[in-house]
Protein backbone atom coordinates (compact mmCIF):
# COMPACT_ATOMS: atom_id res chain seq x y z
CA UNK A 1 0.00 0.00 0.00
CA UNK A 2 1.55 3.82 -0.95
CA UNK A 3 2.19 5.44 1.92
CA UNK A 4 -0.47 8.08 1.17
CA UNK A 5 -3.64 6.37 -0.89
CA UNK A 6 -5.09 8.19 -3.50
CA UNK A 7 -8.48 6.16 -2.46
CA UNK A 8 -10.59 8.30 -0.60
CA UNK A 9 -13.70 6.89 1.27
CA UNK A 10 -15.97 8.22 -1.39
CA UNK A 11 -13.99 5.82 -3.57
CA UNK A 12 -13.82 2.44 -1.06
CA UNK A 13 -17.75 3.01 -0.48
CA UNK A 14 -18.11 2.89 -4.61
CA UNK A 15 -16.62 -0.90 -4.06
CA UNK A 16 -19.49 -3.45 -4.95
CA UNK A 17 -22.61 -1.41 -5.78
CA UNK A 18 -24.32 -1.39 -9.02
CA UNK A 19 -24.18 1.68 -10.96
CA UNK A 20 -27.82 2.61 -12.59
CA UNK A 21 -28.19 -0.15 -15.25
CA UNK A 22 -28.47 1.11 -19.06
CA UNK A 23 -29.94 -0.18 -22.21
CA UNK A 24 -28.09 -1.98 -25.37
CA UNK A 25 -29.63 -2.03 -28.43
CA UNK A 26 -27.99 -4.23 -30.53
CA UNK A 27 -28.75 -3.63 -34.22
CA UNK A 28 -27.44 -5.35 -37.74
CA UNK A 29 -25.77 -1.68 -38.91
CA UNK A 30 -23.88 -1.86 -35.38
CA UNK A 31 -22.63 -5.52 -36.23
CA UNK A 32 -21.40 -4.88 -39.64
CA UNK A 33 -19.68 -2.07 -38.64
CA UNK A 34 -17.86 -3.15 -35.37
CA UNK A 35 -17.02 -6.67 -37.35
CA UNK A 36 -15.75 -4.40 -40.93
CA UNK A 37 -13.38 -2.26 -38.11
CA UNK A 38 -11.90 -5.62 -36.99
CA UNK A 39 -11.48 -7.23 -40.62
CA UNK A 40 -13.74 -9.97 -40.11
CA UNK A 41 -14.82 -11.54 -43.66
CA UNK A 42 -17.57 -14.58 -42.36
CA UNK A 43 -20.24 -13.45 -43.64
CA UNK A 44 -22.55 -13.70 -40.51
CA UNK A 45 -21.53 -10.70 -38.93
CA UNK A 46 -22.87 -9.05 -42.57
CA UNK A 47 -25.43 -11.08 -44.35
CA UNK A 48 -28.40 -12.26 -42.59
CA UNK A 49 -29.94 -15.03 -44.66
CA UNK A 50 -26.01 -16.64 -44.55
CA UNK A 51 -26.11 -16.13 -40.26
CA UNK A 52 -29.30 -17.97 -40.32
CA UNK A 53 -28.39 -20.40 -42.70
CA UNK A 54 -25.83 -20.95 -40.10
CA UNK A 55 -28.49 -21.13 -36.92
CA UNK A 56 -28.23 -17.92 -35.52
CA UNK A 57 -31.32 -15.50 -35.21
CA UNK A 58 -29.75 -12.69 -36.96
CA UNK A 59 -26.69 -11.57 -37.20
CA UNK A 60 -24.33 -12.29 -34.16
CA UNK A 61 -22.06 -10.07 -32.17
CA UNK A 62 -18.32 -10.41 -32.81
CA UNK A 63 -15.81 -10.97 -29.67
CA UNK A 64 -15.72 -7.59 -27.85
CA UNK A 65 -19.54 -6.30 -29.30
CA UNK A 66 -22.48 -6.62 -27.13
CA UNK A 67 -24.43 -3.59 -29.11
CA UNK A 68 -23.79 0.33 -27.99
CA UNK A 69 -25.72 2.42 -24.88
CA UNK A 70 -28.64 4.42 -26.06
CA UNK A 71 -26.62 7.50 -26.49
CA UNK A 72 -29.44 10.67 -25.28
CA UNK A 73 -28.06 14.50 -26.17
CA UNK A 74 -30.40 15.83 -23.55
CA UNK A 75 -29.44 13.43 -20.78
CA UNK A 76 -25.92 13.58 -18.85
CA UNK A 77 -23.76 10.24 -20.52
CA UNK A 78 -20.86 9.01 -18.91
CA UNK A 79 -18.09 7.37 -20.89
CA UNK A 80 -17.19 3.94 -19.86
CA UNK A 81 -13.94 5.23 -19.07
CA UNK A 82 -14.69 7.90 -16.24
CA UNK A 83 -15.88 6.40 -12.77
CA UNK A 84 -18.88 7.66 -10.76
CA UNK A 85 -16.52 9.62 -8.15
CA UNK A 86 -13.53 11.86 -8.22
CA UNK A 87 -9.92 10.84 -8.30
CA UNK A 88 -7.33 12.91 -8.17
CA UNK A 89 -5.92 11.71 -11.82
CA UNK A 90 -6.62 13.25 -15.54
CA UNK A 91 -5.09 10.78 -17.43
CA UNK A 92 -6.59 7.19 -18.34
CA UNK A 93 -5.40 4.18 -19.84
CA UNK A 94 -7.65 0.93 -20.37
CA UNK A 95 -5.86 -2.05 -18.41
CA UNK A 96 -7.61 -5.11 -19.70
CA UNK A 97 -10.54 -6.94 -21.11
CA UNK A 98 -12.36 -9.69 -20.58
CA UNK A 99 -15.19 -11.15 -22.28
CA UNK A 100 -17.32 -14.30 -21.17
CA UNK A 101 -20.10 -15.53 -23.36
CA UNK A 102 -23.17 -17.32 -22.05
CA UNK A 103 -25.08 -17.84 -25.16
CA UNK A 104 -25.00 -15.70 -28.87
CA UNK A 105 -25.59 -12.37 -28.76
CA UNK A 106 -27.71 -11.49 -32.17
CA UNK A 107 -28.86 -8.65 -33.68
CA UNK A 108 -32.02 -7.80 -32.59
CA UNK A 109 -31.63 -8.20 -28.46
CA UNK A 110 -32.54 -5.26 -26.13
CA UNK A 111 -29.80 -5.62 -23.26
CA UNK A 112 -29.72 -4.52 -19.68
CA UNK A 113 -26.23 -4.04 -18.53
CA UNK A 114 -25.30 -3.54 -14.97
CA UNK A 115 -22.22 -2.63 -13.62
CA UNK A 116 -20.20 -2.67 -10.36
CA UNK A 117 -16.68 -1.78 -8.76
CA UNK A 118 -15.15 -5.03 -7.97
CA UNK A 119 -11.21 -3.68 -6.94
CA UNK A 120 -9.68 -0.85 -7.25
CA UNK A 121 -5.36 -1.63 -6.33
CA UNK A 122 -2.67 0.81 -6.36
CA UNK A 123 0.46 0.71 -8.35
CA UNK A 124 3.79 2.82 -8.68
CA UNK A 125 4.18 2.07 -12.73
CA UNK A 126 6.94 3.93 -14.98
CA UNK A 127 4.60 7.30 -15.55
CA UNK A 128 4.15 7.64 -11.33
CA UNK A 129 1.37 6.41 -8.96
CA UNK A 130 -1.44 4.62 -10.79
CA UNK A 131 -4.82 3.12 -9.54
CA UNK A 132 -6.13 0.09 -11.50
CA UNK A 133 -10.13 0.12 -11.50
CA UNK A 134 -11.46 -3.00 -12.32
CA UNK A 135 -15.23 -3.29 -12.88
CA UNK A 136 -18.06 -6.16 -13.84
CA UNK A 137 -20.78 -5.32 -16.33
CA UNK A 138 -23.32 -8.18 -16.61
CA UNK A 139 -25.42 -8.32 -19.73
CA UNK A 140 -29.35 -9.17 -19.64
CA UNK A 141 -31.10 -9.98 -22.57
CA UNK A 142 -34.86 -9.39 -23.44
CA UNK A 143 -36.20 -12.77 -21.54
CA UNK A 144 -33.92 -11.48 -18.36
CA UNK A 145 -30.94 -14.32 -18.91
CA UNK A 146 -27.77 -12.93 -18.40
CA UNK A 147 -25.59 -13.53 -21.63
CA UNK A 148 -22.38 -12.17 -21.62
CA UNK A 149 -19.81 -10.49 -18.74
CA UNK A 150 -17.51 -8.32 -19.28
CA UNK A 151 -14.32 -7.15 -16.41
CA UNK A 152 -12.65 -4.07 -17.61
CA UNK A 153 -9.51 -3.19 -15.82
CA UNK A 154 -8.85 1.16 -15.94
CA UNK A 155 -5.47 2.65 -15.17
CA UNK A 156 -5.73 6.08 -14.26
CA UNK A 157 -2.46 8.02 -13.66
CA UNK B 1 -12.65 -22.52 -43.74
CA UNK B 2 -11.93 -26.29 -42.57
CA UNK B 3 -13.06 -27.06 -39.56
CA UNK B 4 -11.01 -28.02 -37.11
CA UNK B 5 -12.31 -30.76 -34.26
CA UNK B 6 -11.65 -31.52 -30.86
CA UNK B 7 -9.88 -34.65 -31.59
CA UNK B 8 -7.62 -33.13 -33.73
CA UNK B 9 -6.02 -31.11 -30.93
CA UNK B 10 -3.14 -31.35 -28.95
CA UNK B 11 -2.14 -28.72 -25.91
CA UNK B 12 1.40 -26.80 -27.02
CA UNK B 13 0.24 -27.08 -30.33
CA UNK B 14 -0.18 -23.22 -32.05
CA UNK B 15 -3.06 -22.18 -33.61
CA UNK B 16 -2.77 -20.09 -37.16
CA UNK B 17 -1.17 -16.59 -36.92
CA UNK B 18 -3.34 -13.52 -37.29
CA UNK B 19 -1.83 -10.16 -38.89
CA UNK B 20 -3.56 -7.06 -38.61
CA UNK B 21 -1.58 -3.71 -39.76
CA UNK B 22 -3.30 -0.86 -37.37
CA UNK B 23 -3.84 2.32 -39.74
CA UNK B 24 -4.78 5.20 -38.93
CA UNK B 25 -7.82 4.40 -40.99
CA UNK B 26 -8.91 1.51 -39.08
CA UNK B 27 -8.47 3.35 -35.86
CA UNK B 28 -10.96 5.44 -36.76
CA UNK B 29 -13.32 2.65 -38.33
CA UNK B 30 -12.99 0.83 -34.69
CA UNK B 31 -14.12 4.26 -32.96
CA UNK B 32 -16.89 4.48 -34.75
CA UNK B 33 -17.61 0.86 -34.18
CA UNK B 34 -16.91 0.74 -30.84
CA UNK B 35 -18.24 3.95 -29.72
CA UNK B 36 -15.07 4.94 -28.04
CA UNK B 37 -13.71 8.66 -29.27
CA UNK B 38 -11.12 9.10 -26.78
CA UNK B 39 -8.63 11.23 -28.99
CA UNK B 40 -5.56 9.62 -28.08
CA UNK B 41 -6.41 6.93 -30.75
CA UNK B 42 -6.74 9.34 -33.86
CA UNK B 43 -5.40 12.96 -32.57
CA UNK B 44 -1.61 13.38 -32.92
CA UNK B 45 -1.35 16.53 -30.78
CA UNK B 46 -3.87 15.26 -28.78
CA UNK B 47 -2.01 12.34 -28.14
CA UNK B 48 0.97 13.79 -27.47
CA UNK B 49 -0.23 16.33 -25.24
CA UNK B 50 -0.71 13.20 -22.97
CA UNK B 51 2.65 12.34 -22.96
CA UNK B 52 2.58 9.69 -25.56
CA UNK B 53 4.86 9.70 -28.86
CA UNK B 54 1.69 9.29 -31.19
CA UNK B 55 -1.70 7.44 -31.77
CA UNK B 56 -1.77 4.30 -30.10
CA UNK B 57 -4.25 1.26 -31.00
CA UNK B 58 -6.85 0.93 -29.04
CA UNK B 59 -6.62 -1.94 -26.60
CA UNK B 60 -10.22 -3.12 -27.26
CA UNK B 61 -9.41 -3.34 -30.63
CA UNK B 62 -6.20 -5.85 -29.85
CA UNK B 63 -9.36 -7.72 -27.66
CA UNK B 64 -11.24 -8.12 -30.63
CA UNK B 65 -8.60 -9.33 -33.30
CA UNK B 66 -7.60 -11.92 -30.57
CA UNK B 67 -11.87 -12.56 -30.79
CA UNK B 68 -11.13 -12.61 -34.31
CA UNK B 69 -8.16 -15.16 -34.21
CA UNK B 70 -10.07 -17.33 -32.49
CA UNK B 71 -13.02 -17.48 -34.61
CA UNK B 72 -11.47 -18.01 -37.60
CA UNK B 73 -9.58 -21.01 -35.94
CA UNK B 74 -12.84 -22.52 -34.24
CA UNK B 75 -15.13 -22.05 -37.63
CA UNK B 76 -18.36 -22.48 -37.92
CA UNK B 77 -18.73 -25.64 -35.63
CA UNK B 78 -16.93 -24.05 -32.57
CA UNK B 79 -17.64 -21.04 -30.08
CA UNK B 80 -15.76 -18.42 -28.90
CA UNK B 81 -16.53 -18.64 -24.96
CA UNK B 82 -14.26 -16.28 -23.19
CA UNK B 83 -11.60 -13.99 -24.11
CA UNK B 84 -9.47 -11.93 -21.70
CA UNK B 85 -6.37 -10.05 -22.13
CA UNK B 86 -4.25 -7.27 -20.61
CA UNK B 87 -2.82 -4.56 -22.43
CA UNK B 88 0.76 -3.90 -20.65
CA UNK B 89 2.48 -2.26 -23.43
CA UNK B 90 1.44 0.24 -26.41
CA UNK B 91 1.13 -0.26 -29.70
CA UNK B 92 1.58 2.14 -31.93
CA UNK B 93 -0.45 3.61 -35.15
CA UNK B 94 0.61 1.93 -38.01
CA UNK B 95 2.60 -1.16 -36.51
CA UNK B 96 1.05 -4.65 -37.45
CA UNK B 97 -0.55 -6.58 -34.54
CA UNK B 98 0.94 -9.95 -35.11
CA UNK B 99 -2.03 -12.38 -33.07
CA UNK B 100 -0.75 -15.72 -31.37
CA UNK B 101 -2.25 -18.70 -29.80
CA UNK B 102 -1.34 -22.06 -28.03
CA UNK B 103 -3.48 -24.45 -27.07
CA UNK B 104 -2.85 -25.17 -23.23
CA UNK B 105 -5.49 -27.73 -22.03
CA UNK B 106 -8.13 -29.84 -23.50
CA UNK B 107 -11.15 -31.13 -21.49
CA UNK B 108 -14.76 -32.09 -21.73
CA UNK B 109 -17.46 -30.08 -19.01
CA UNK B 110 -20.82 -29.71 -19.01
CA UNK B 111 -21.50 -31.43 -21.93
CA UNK B 112 -19.25 -29.40 -24.14
CA UNK B 113 -15.43 -29.94 -25.32
CA UNK B 114 -13.73 -27.35 -24.30
CA UNK B 115 -10.05 -25.97 -25.36
CA UNK B 116 -7.79 -23.71 -23.13
CA UNK B 117 -5.45 -21.32 -25.02
CA UNK B 118 -3.00 -18.86 -23.93
CA UNK B 119 -3.18 -15.67 -26.02
CA UNK B 120 -1.48 -12.55 -26.95
CA UNK B 121 -0.18 -10.00 -29.27
CA UNK B 122 3.02 -8.99 -30.69
CA UNK B 123 4.95 -6.05 -32.21
CA UNK B 124 6.71 -6.13 -35.34
CA UNK B 125 9.43 -6.38 -32.64
CA UNK B 126 8.75 -9.32 -31.03
CA UNK B 127 7.19 -7.43 -28.23
CA UNK B 128 4.04 -9.44 -26.43
CA UNK B 129 1.99 -6.11 -25.45
CA UNK B 130 -1.27 -8.15 -24.84
CA UNK B 131 -1.41 -11.50 -22.84
CA UNK B 132 -4.46 -13.37 -22.54
CA UNK B 133 -6.41 -16.56 -21.71
CA UNK B 134 -9.36 -17.79 -24.04
CA UNK B 135 -12.18 -20.67 -23.52
CA UNK B 136 -13.27 -21.96 -27.01
CA UNK B 137 -16.12 -25.25 -27.44
CA UNK B 138 -14.79 -27.40 -30.45
CA UNK B 139 -17.38 -29.90 -32.32
CA UNK B 140 -16.17 -33.39 -31.68
CA UNK B 141 -16.04 -36.23 -35.02
CA UNK B 142 -18.38 -38.24 -33.34
CA UNK B 143 -21.18 -35.32 -33.32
Amino acid sequence: MAETSAITDEMRAAIGKEWEPFTVEVDKTAVRMFARAVGYTDLIYFDEEYAKSKGYRSLPCPVGFVGHPIHRPDRASRPAYVMPFQTPYKRVLNGGTDFEYYEPVCAGDVLTATTKVVDMVERAGSMGPMLFITSDTIYKNQQGRAVAKFRGTLIQY
Amino acid sequence: MSQVYFEDVQEGQEIPVLTEKCTSQRLVMWAAGSGDFYQIHYDKDFAQGNGLPDRITHGALKHALLGRLLHEWVSDGGRVKKVACQYRGMDMVNEDVICHGVVKRKYQEGGENLVDLDIWTETPLGQKTTPGAAVVALPSRGG
